[in-house]
């Protein structure tokens, strides 16, 4: 049976929705936060801040992470810039022209409501990090500077050198660090969740492995706060960092939490092309390199000669042909799927021809290498590295790759979940960003939510809470820990011939090549067709070395595995049910002549939040309409 | 390319350690440091032995996690650069590489490769940090910070925290790391106010934790991957002089 989802947004004008809802919001006096206890997992840019903000209010905060600090949560490695409406360029921004800007990125996908108070709040967020010391890139006059992104006209994107996820994690990881200095936030490196447990259908916990120890334990709590990130790490080869993985939403998942538009995938264009199978991750090239760099290819099919040989007139800069009015700028799906066109027609470069260049040829004549080593250096001194080559005098050669994923927990305008207490925040939810999210809007939706959200909405939970705690002596801890345990002895006891990542390579390759830049019912029934039972001979063949009671990253990989190897269905059903093309959802079935998407905005402009029914039940695809009362549905146009 | 490594296996902190060999065989050039391990360590999965630990999270330079010391140089040959960065080509086939743990007091080994640095962390809640309560801030532009001044500030910013300088260090000193944030908040306006006891703070708490005192060897300054600058220390030693002057004379309050 369908369930109804209630997104509470606030009625009302979109420009005062939030400041109402504020008004309107439970309070929690000052002696009751003392004791409530709030448990954050996860410690990037959304869980950090969010546990240090309310830890500041003066609630109890137990803080998790797995790596061994919180500084190291994938966040840090944003490179490019975050966004916010400030308009100190004075080139005609606004906090409505953020808000379309990304409602239409996420080509009109995405929660009005949401979205606008996502670009409302942008501007607090700079103020906030500039009080905290993220040493934001300056003007000679000492105001701060701003570069263009993908996707926007205006220049909004404030940056700190190549490193802005870097400093603005370290700025959230500094807060946290003050509070956990006074008391405010108990932190555990170096742990892991393992479960969500629910008391008479609240989240009022956690199960967790010390990953030193293997010790498994409880953690109660009167709200839970997931901020675990993406699930960008099912494809195996991705941007994110090696740990990033879907355990949590997806345990959260299974305890009753609806996980919304999981097919909506977002491919990065400027990444470093795949080298080889021993290849462990890709490395992204900002795309803030495309305001300088230009995209090109040969105009002709196997023109293998160097670069530097091909004149001008063979050279088709294809973005720029197509796009006149974004060109290179044009958003991250469009940019994406135009360089694996090319490719297919087999004008690709490079290695196994799938890659393009992007050449600084023409920005360093205009600017000289000195600007472009200021603005880039970090970026070029990363290719060099990884590929040996020099970009200030040969293009840099790049490929799209699997870099950020839209979809994720639902949640209403409060950000909590459909069960009760669980709130879900940064890229883990699925709100914010429709079917394709703008450059530099991550950083800034992951301190939206913490900053500034979760610390006015969560008294909506809590208040009516008082009173009500539960202890890890309730016997839902017990079984939830007892379930815990089995999997892990399970996983331990099979013994067979194939490792954990030998599984989460043929996984990655076949939702790449079924689920990933262009989709077909076909392609789609094929992977759903494989999935189950490469899942089947990973619960008989795994092979696991080592004990429980230790550090095992074998045992830590293959629990992250083999929740892998069931969301991959569940993304892969949600691709094929959404019958049309919108965002980093591209179905080849359905496209214009010339290769544009084509949305359906009678049958699905609405969330697709699917509820699970069993491992081996097909889950129910529950819909939130999505209403759009201040924008016009419009075919996305970057021409 | 095959290589033959001599690798630090130790199952726990209590248990003694010592170096295993193995035979890492066919590896691409193009391979990283760490992706070479990733097959030495599939190779061990296979033939039923237990893969060797080590630390090592975004593979991209810049989430600190990736710990080694590669022939004796943390984070292995060659400048400005983290484990994750180092790619197999800079080696000569036939190579012998020793591959330990980064090697010091305050950072006791967890198991073969991985150390537990945690002791970072607690440096910079002794006051690597603005207090800047959530929503309390004023206009980002309203408090011009000259280009100059915020280009060094993000220099010493760019700190990692990975712990190379402390592994390289025979003195196992964090000056390099505490300079780095004291120097990068404290250059900045908003770090005034808690600037004395910020430097203060710090370099008590990085002495009770156990790391020694800099006798200017500057080693921490070769291997950093963030080319931290050596006169991030000066600057520390400057500010922390006149806190502890202050400290001996009874001032109490900043002003």
């Amino acid at each position: 049976m369908n369930t109804q989802l209630d997104s509470k947004v606030p009625a009302g004008a979109l420009e005062e929705k939030w400041t109402k809802h504020r008004a309107e919001s439970k309070l929690v006096n000052p002696n009751n936060k003392r004791k409530f206890d709030i448990i954050v997992v996860g410690s990037g840019l959304a869980g950090a801040s969010a546990a240090a903000s309310l830890a500041e209010m003066g609630y109890g905060v137990k803080c998790f992470c797995f790596q061994d600090s919180p500084r190291r949560a994938h966040s840090i490695a944003a490179q490019g810039g975050i966004n916010a409406a400030k308009n100190y360029q004075n080139d005609g921004d606004s906090v409505y022209r953020l808000f379309y800007d990304t409602i239409k990125g996420g080509d009109f996908r995405s929660r009005e409501a949401n979205v606008y108070r996502l670009a409302e709040v942008s501007a607090n967020i700079i103020d906030q990090c500039v009080a905290q010391g993220v040493p934001f890139a300056r003007e000679y006059g000492g105001l701060l500077a701003n570069r263009s992104f993908g996707g926007a006209q205006v220049s909004r994107t404030f940056y700190a050198r190549g490193q802005t996820g870097q400093q603005l994690l370290l700025g959230a990881y500094q807060a946290l660090a003050q509070q956990i200095a006074v008391g405010g936030v108990k932190m555990f490196p170096r742990t892991e969740l393992l479960d969500i447990v629910i008391v008479d259908g609240h989240a009022k916990g956690i199960v967790v492995r010390d990953l030193l120890s293997g010790e498994i334990s409880s953690h109660a709590g009167d709200t839970v706060v997931l901020a675990t990130g993406g699930y960008g790490n099912v494809f195996y080869l991705s941007t994110n960092a090696r740990g990033c993985n879907v355990s949590a939403t997806y345990r959260a998942y299974k305890r009753g939490a609806f996980f919304a538009n999981p097919c909506y995938t977002q491919i990065h264009p400027t990444c470093i092309p795949v080298g080889g199978t021993y290849q462990s991750k890709l490395t992204l090239m900002s795309e803030s390199l495309r305001n300088d760099g230009r995209v090109w290819v040969p105009k002709n099919k196997g023109d293998n000669r160097p670069p530097s040989q091909i004149p001008d007139s063979d050279r088709d800069y294809y973005l720029e042909r197509k796009y006149p009015s974004f060109g290179n700028l044009a958003p991250r799906d469009i940019a994406s799927r135009s360089a694996k066109e090319v490719c297919d027609e087999g004008r690709g470069v490079g290695p196994g021809g799938l890659g393009v260049y992007l050449d600084f040829a023409e920005a360093i004549g205009r600017l000289g290498e000195k600007t472009i080593r200021e603005r880039y250096g970090n970026l070029f001194d990363i290719y060099h590295n990884i590929t040996g080559e020099d970009a200030y005098h040969l293009p840099m050669r790049i490929y799209p790759a699997v870099h950020y994923t839209m979809g994720g927990l639902w949640v209403d305008y409060n950000l909590m979940s459909n069960v009760p207490g669980l709130h879900v925040l940064g890229e883990a939810n699925f709100s914010d960003h429709g079917a394709n999210r703008l450059g530099a809007s991550a950083l800034m939706q992951g301190l939206a939510d913490g900053y500034f959200v979760i610390p006015s909405t969560i008294a909506n939970y809590l208040a009516t809470q008082l009173g009500k705690k539960v202890s890890v002596d309730r016997p839902e801890f017990n079984a939830t820990e007892n379930e815990v345990r089995k999997t892990v002895a399970k996983l331990l006891s099979i013994k067979g011939k194939r490792t954990a990542t030998s599984f989460h390579r043929e996984l990655g390759l076949l939702l790449w090549e079924k689920c990933g830049m262009a989709r077909s019912r076909e392609s789609l029934q094929e992977a759903l067709q494989k999935i189950p039972s490469l899942r089947e001979e990973f619960w008989q063949n795994l092979n696991l070395q080592g004990g429980d009671m230790e550090l095992n990253q074998s045992l830590e990989q293959a629990g992250r595995v083999a929740d892998f190897l069931e969301f991959a269905e569940l993304m892969c059903l949600d691709a094929l049910e959404r019958e049309e093309s919108c965002g980093g959802h591209f179905r080849v079935e359905y496209q214009t002549k010339e290769g544009e998407a084509v949305r359906d905005d009678a049958d699905f402009c609405h969330v697709a939040a699917w509820q699970c029914t069993g491992t081996d039940s097909k889950p129910v695809r529950n819909v939130e309409p999505l209403v759009f009362e201040n924008v016009k549905l419009a075919t996305r146009s970057y021409k | 390319m095959n290589f033959k490594l001599k690798i630090w296996r130790q199952p726990n902190q209590k248990t003694a350690g010592e170096f295993h060999d193995y035979a890492a065989s066919n590896i691409p050039a193009e391979a990283s440091f760490l992706e070479m391990l990733d097959i030495v360590n599939e190779g061990l999965a296979e033939g039923n032995e237990d893969p060797i630990a080590f630390d090592s999270d975004c593979r991209e330079g810049i989430c600190g996690m990736c710990s080694l010391v590669i022939n004796g140089i943390p984070h292995g040959p060659g400048k400005a650069k983290t484990t994750c960065q180092l790619y197999m080509r800079r080696f000569q086939d036939g190579d012998t590489i020793w591959i330990e743990p980064f090697r010091a007091a305050p950072f006791p080994v967890v198991k073969d490769l991985v150390v537990d640095r945690s002791a970072f962390d607690r440096i910079i809640e002794s006051g690597g940090y603005i207090t800047a309560r959530t929503g309390s801030a004023p206009e980002a532009n309203s408090v011009p910070i000259g280009k100059p001044i915020a280009d060094l500030a993000m220099e010493a910013a760019a700190c990692i925290g990975c712990g190379a300088c402390v592994a390289a260090c025979p003195n196992s000193s964090a000056m390099l790391f505490v300079g780095a944030k004291v120097s990068h908040l404290g250059l900045l306006p908003q770090g005034q106010p808690e600037r004395k006891s910020r430097a203060h703070n710090m370099v008590r708490a990085m002495d009770e934790l156990g790391f020694g005192n800099c006798t200017n060897h500057y080693e921490c300054e070769a291997v950093c991957p963030a080319e931290i600058n050596r006169t991030f220390i000066s600057r520390l030693n400057r500010e922390y002089r006149k806190a502890a002057v202050r400290e001996a004379v009874a001032v109490t309050v900043d002003e």
